[in-house]
């Protein structure tokens, strides 16, 4: 099993690394970029478990360790 | 009275704090490294600045587990002094020792400099010896100080006088220039400014001297008055 684990700022809260880098796309032409938030994406191999399990364990790293969830929100994605 | 300086790998904060309760109050303390399962010793536990675990993930996201942290949680529960400075203030929220969170400067830069802040509330262990609402110039060395909490939680901080230092000018971004907040009950503070390098007029400024005067004083006070029942 390999979950993807995927790590953004809360829209409610302002990314100043998101800002900087629309502001870099807008100075080399690319204005159609109305937002931009800058993120963590991560890969975990959880050798055999049910998906359910892994779902179940994922959310609760994303809780304990992967997210801080007073600025940021988590998704994430299960295979195999 | 006797302080605690924890060292976590990447801590550079320690040896100043260490210095400063020996030169500014010659009590005794001790580096207590993060491993550690026993704080029982010690009335004020110092969590200094750094870069813990290399900030890996965010600032203090892995420190907070370290095995010490469960004992600073408890030295914190039993009302004992926890004073969290920069990287020390990042690991207390992580830990949710303290409300909110440090987001990165909004410049976007490191901010190295004095800053001239505010004490808010000067009723508590840490600030007793400051006057209301002095301005002290204190110096920053940050990326992310940049304090952040809800709308719900900012009120709760105004109400039970938990806001403890504000930036005269906001150096970060942080909300509502909030340099330093208290728990709820007093004990524990967390600030992004640094008052250990701020006791020694070759450095520049002597006006954190009183951060540390603060301590011992709140400490006699409650100390003598056990010993009066």
């Amino acid at each position: 099993m390999k979950a993807k684990v995927y790590v953004t700022i809360k829209q409610s809260v302002l990314d100043p690394q998101g800002v900087a880098v629309q502001g870099a796309l807008h100075s080399l032409g690319f204005e159609e970029v109305e937002s931009l938030r800058v993120g963590k994406y991560m890969e975990l191999e959880l050798g055999d478990v049910s998906q359910e399990a892994a779902g179940e364990r994922v959310k609760e790293m994303c809780e304990k360790l992967l997210a801080n969830t007073v600025v940021e929100d988590y998704r994430y994605e299960l295979e195999g | 009275m006797k302080f605690a300086v924890l060292v976590f790998p990447g801590s550079n904060c320690d040896v100043d704090c260490y210095k400063a309760v020996e030169q500014v109050l010659g009590e005794p303390v001790d580096y207590v490294w993060h491993t550690a399962t026993d704080l029982s010793a010690y009335d004020c536990i110092l969590v200094p600045g750094g870069f813990s675990y290399g900030d890996y993930l965010r600032c203090g996201a892995i420190s907070r587990f370290a095995p010490v942290m469960n004992e600073v949680a408890k030295a914190a529960e039993e009302g004992k002094f926890v004073l969290g400075i920069c990287n020390g203030f990042q690991i207390l929220t992580e830990a949710g020792l303290l409300p909110g969170a440090l987001r990165r400067n909004m410049s976007m830069k490191f901010a190295c400099r004095d800053t001239v802040l505010k004490v808010e509330n000067n009723d508590t262990p840490f600030t007793r010896d400051y006057a209301a609402g002095e301005e002290i110039v204190i110096p920053i060395a940050h990326g992310e100080g940049n304090y952040y909490c809800d709308e719900e939680t900012l009120e709760e901080l105004r109400a039970n006088n938990q806001i403890a230092f504000r930036y005269k000018s906001n150096p970060n971004g942080s909300v509502e220039d909030i340099a330093g907040i208290t728990n709820k009950a007093g004990n524990v503070l967390g600030m992004m400014p640094h008052p250990e390098r701020a006791v020694n007029e070759i450095l520049g400024t002597t006006d954190g001297k009183k951060m540390f005067t603060s301590i011992i004083n709140a400490w006699r006070e409650q100390h003598d008055a056990a010993n009066v029942r």
